[in-house]
């Protein structure tokens, strides 16, 4: 089957299987910044936003997508521009092995989209749905702190 | 400060330029967009999707195995079986190796007959799609007939038990007779007896194993893989009866590793696939692949029996350790080392008496795991300082002061420490960190705990131990490092290209690090054992040191000054009392470049050699050096319903020398993670060898909820290290202290001990009502 949507900007047509997932068929087209963790919806490493929100791709049927508008890590800023959540997640020391981080960039994004100004609470519960086996979290919620203070200066 | 710290500047740099800032590292820049490519983001054209069959039973036999109807399926390019293999076992020890004892760690690569735990491979398929090579895993059809299977060690070494491995399933022992132990205890007036037991664990990486594999136009079998160690080639090409120079495997950035990437995963089918069709082949495990694809963290038993005067201090240490090997050795009898070498933990102690042994089952097998079995030992040790306090009417913390091992003490082995000691400093600082202690609210009751430990870096010394960089200076001023290191994540090639930065009088960003490459990066060695830091730092440190020198002699001629009084930094050669007399770097080197003069060096640096200690004994030395520090935990416990809160998190580590501290408070802060899922969530359940808990639904790791509201990460710096400018190591060292400092908390929450691991809620129900 065919689904039209805007990827990162750009409308594209993408041919699927039925019971293809969003993330299979993403990384099948190339988009591979967009990675692989468990494929069951527990560990975020696949985290897009979908019109804005942020989904599991993994669970998330990409014949289901017509019309929608994906974006994914590399789709927050232009090619060779950083974005401040990236910036922030640079400066902060928040990725280490980097894998997850796709995943909790998007989720930053997700949630600073929502709450513009986090408490701890907020970031904690913000990012519950990721999973990190490097950061112990930290550096982390750090990026998201300074993310949002750079967001809210703009 | 008991060791003299070592000269931590280098010729007229009188300063640090760049070793010791906190700079973003090299390799952030490309994760945080995407941009990185993984082993598993790579393609090619005309690339196969690979599969494996598993076997459903822990212990069996098979006795038949049919694949014609999965060869026969169209879009299916290759089926293979143990029959099709032509060398049939592999060897899974330590690649690289020179000493002697060389262990016979042979696995079979695919299951001939015999089935010695779950999930162990009976076939490969490859095919034109994933699913396509799904659908064919399901059209081969196989019998399994039941085999008598053990799961518990001590069931295992019963006469008449099931045999796994070898004679008698003992698949490693180690003793250490230090001292006098009987006369040890006679001096003891009290005598506190424990044993504590630890758990399954999974390393739990983001990354699940993947790679990409083809054959080159010089028949070369080209592997890219997410793996802690490129070496593993040989290996390879044994296994496909082709010379080692046609294996070429090539590293991708790691998804996190902790150990598990450090075996053997799927290079081999990736091999054998991509030999058997001429096509490339590509592998990319499911989570509940991985689950079932790599070694696990080893259960240990661990029965401790200290002597102790009324003044608390030690006269003796008798531990027997058994440790669960699962199905096949891999590197079970060094991590059986690694824990008989750390038992008596951080204090002087004259006699000790350790049995250790491994024993095979039909669990799923274990291996490498941050820490490898120091980690376990100091969950036993560490706990028991705290059960002897209280036997004593000591304070926990006093104990301890009373008894520090320091520099020229001697371990249990016999080595004596010649690096600084610094594990009460590191105590003291990580106590006062913890601040105020919080009042008990009605059920909600406050613990606190501290743990210390010693933790080698390096491998042990009897592999002899070597690691090889190149380093050399562009026309343009830009610097190469090349070095067959992995990036696992922690930092590796940053702190590679920030110790070149330092000695050539770059930024940064102006060293690139090409790395992880068997045939063409000099072989630095694995990304294990806290080593990647101490050998291929020191390697790079030295090939920087020899092109610096170069550059110092060349622009002292040019500007007509002695050479001692050159600084190299900011891309600049100058007289350090007179800055403006200098010349470019990009100048300097387009000189010698005019000249001959050589601007790249190989170097090996190696750690030192020995012969393996006494087995009778265990006397000798195993580790090139130590670290040492605490941990302290303040916890909530609900005694109602018996959950565990950590409230605060202090860690203190002598690192040596920090070359990049927000990358050692990365380092802290996630072994930090690991150690609170070790002693509280996460257990790998095996039931008569079945898995019962493959995903991270049922396999609990720590979640940004799980965080402590305060975590620090006090870095203290002895440079008295064998790393680069006194470095020691923190990869491991980070989680060691962090679960059995947890336990004590809880212990002094609840005033009593749960001796098995995990710290779930229900055994702190039980232990607060005295239910057995």
């Amino acid at each position: 089957m065919t689904v039209q949507l805007n990827i990162n900007g750009e409308e594209s047509e993408l041919a699927v299987w039925p019971n293809e997932t969003l993330l299979a068929a993403l990384r099948r087209y190339g988009y591979v910044e967009v990675k692989s963790g468990c494929e069951k919806g527990d560990c975020g490493a696949c985290a897009v936003l979908v019109d804005g929100a942020a989904i599991d791709s993994c669970i998330t049927l990409a014949g289901t997508m017509t019309g929608r508008t994906v974006t994914t890590v590399a789709g927050l800023s232009a090619p060779e521009e950083l974005h401040p959540i990236h910036q922030a997640y640079i400066e902060c020391g928040a990725s280490q092995c980097g894998y997850c981080t796709p995943g909790f960039v998007i989720a930053t994004q997700s949630l600073l989209d929502e709450i513009s100004n986090p408490n701890d609470e907020d970031i904690r519960v913000g990012l519950s749905g990721n999973l990190c086996r490097c950061t112990g979290y930290v550096k982390i919620f750090d990026a998201v702190k300074q993310s949002a203070a750079t967001l809210n200066q703009d | 400060m008991s060791a003299k710290p070592k000269d931590g500047q280098h010729g007229a740099n009188v300063r640090f330029h760049q070793i010791g800032r906190r700079l973003p590292r090299t390799d952030a820049p490309g994760k945080v967009t995407g941009k990185t490519k993984y082993a598993g983001d790579y393609s090619m054209p005309r690339m196969l999707y690979a599969k494996v069959l598993r076997s459903p039973k822990a212990s069996a036999t098979l006795t038949r195995i049919d694949v014609s109807k999965a060869r026969a399926m169209p879009g299916v390019a290759c089926v293979l079986t143990a029959a099709d293999l032509p060398h049939r076992v592999m060897p899974n020890d330590i690649p690289g190796q020179t000493g002697k004892d060389r262990l016979k760690t042979d696995n079979q690569i695919l299951v001939k007959e015999r089935v010695r735990y779950q999930g162990e491979p009976l076939a490969l398929v490859a095919a034109e799609s994933l699913s396509i090579a799904e659908q064919a895993i399901q059209l081969i059809e196989y019998e399994l007939e039941p085999f008598p299977g053990v799961f518990d060690p001590f069931e295992a070494l019963k006469p008449g038990a099931p045999i796994v491995q070898g004679e008698d399933n003992v698949v490693a022992t180690h003793q250490v007779r230090k001292g006098d132990i009987r006369s040890g205890f006679q001096a003891a007036d009290v005598i506190v007896e424990n044993t504590y037991k630890t758990q399954f664990i999974e390393h739990a990486f983001l990354e699940p194993e993947a790679g990409l594999a083809w054959i080159d136009e010089n028949d070369v079998v080209n592997i890219r893989m997410s793996t802690q160690v490129i070496e593993h080639f040989r290996f390879i090409a044994d296994a496909l009866g082709v010379p080692h120079n046609k294996v070429r495997i090539m590293g991708a950035m790691v998804g996190g590793g902790f150990g598990g990437k450090e075996d053997i995963t799927i290079e081999v089918y990736l091999a054998l696939l991509t030999k058997n069709t001429g096509r490339p082949v590509q592998m990319i495990y499911t989570r509940e692949d991985s689950m079932f694809g790599h070694g696990k963290r080893h259960p240990f038993d661990i029965r401790l029996r200290t002597g102790l005067t009324n003044e608390g201090k030690i006269t003796a240490v008798q531990a027997e350790i058994t440790a669960d090997a699962g199905a096949y050795v891999y590197l079970s009898p060094y991590v059986l080392l690694y824990s008989v070498t750390a038992i008596q933990g951080p204090y002087q102690v004259d006699n000790v008496h350790v049995d250790a042994r491994a024993v095979a089952t039909n669990n799923m097998y274990t291996s490498a795991f941050r820490g490898f079995g120091a980690a376990q030992a100091c969950i036993a040790y560490e706990q028991q300082m705290d059960e002897a306090a209280k036997r004593l009417g000591i304070d926990s913390v006093e104990l301890r002061r009373r008894n520090f091992l320091q520099t020229g003490d001697s371990i249990a082995t016999g080595y004596k420490v010649d690096s600084a000691v610094w594990t009460e400093q590191c105590m003291d600082k990580a106590i006062k960190g913890l601040g105020d202690r919080p009042a008990d609210e009605g059920p909600i009751k406050i613990g606190r705990g501290v743990a210390c430990y010693q933790q080698s870096y390096g491998r042990i010394t009897w592999l002899h131990d070597t690691s090889e960089a190149w380093v050399g200076i562009e026309v343009d001023g830009t610097v190469v490092v090349r070095s067959g290191v992995t990036d696992i994540g922690a930092g590796q090639t940053s702190a590679l290209a920030q110790i070149a930065a330092e000695l050539l009088g770059v930024h940064l960003d102006d060293v690139k690090v090409y790395h992880s490459d068997s045939a063409v990066t000099p072989l630095a060695g694995t990304t294990t054992a806290t080593r990647a830091l101490y050998m291929t730092g020191n390697a790079v440190k030295q090939a920087g040191e020899a092109v610096r020198d170069r550059l110092v002699r060349r622009a002292a001629h040019a500007l007509s000054v002695d050479e001692e009084i050159i600084v190299l930094s900011d891309h600049r050669a100058y007289d350090v009392n007179d800055p403006d007399n200098g010349i470019e770097l990009a100048d300097l080197v387009a000189l010698c470049a005019s000249e001959g003069i050589h601007r790249s060096e190989l170097v090996i640096f190696k750690a030192p050699f020995t012969d393996p200690i006494d087995r009778d004994t265990g006397q000798g030395r195993v580790h090139p050096d130590y670290v040492y520090g605490a941990h302290a935990i303040e916890v909530s416990v609900d005694t109602e319903t018996g959950e565990v809160t950590i409230l605060k998190s202090v860690a203190a580590h002598d690192v040596g020398q920090a070359i990049n501290p927000q990358a050692v408070e990365g380092q802290i802060e996630g072994g930090t993670a690991q150690g609170h899922g070790y002693a509280l969530t996460e257990d790998l359940i095996y039931k008569d060898g079945i898995l019962v808990t493959p995903s991270f639904s049922e396999y609990l790791i720590p979640t940004s909820m799980d965080v402590p509201m305060q975590v620090d990460s006090i870095i203290l710096e002895s440079r008295s290290g064998r790393g680069p400018f006194g470095a020691k190591g923190i990869g491991e060292p980070s989680l060691t202290p962090v679960a059995p400092a947890i336990a004590n908390a809880v212990a002094d929450a609840i005033g009593s001990r749960i001796l098995d691991f995990p710290i779930t809620p229900e055994k702190v129900v039980r232990a607060l009502h005295h239910i057995a």
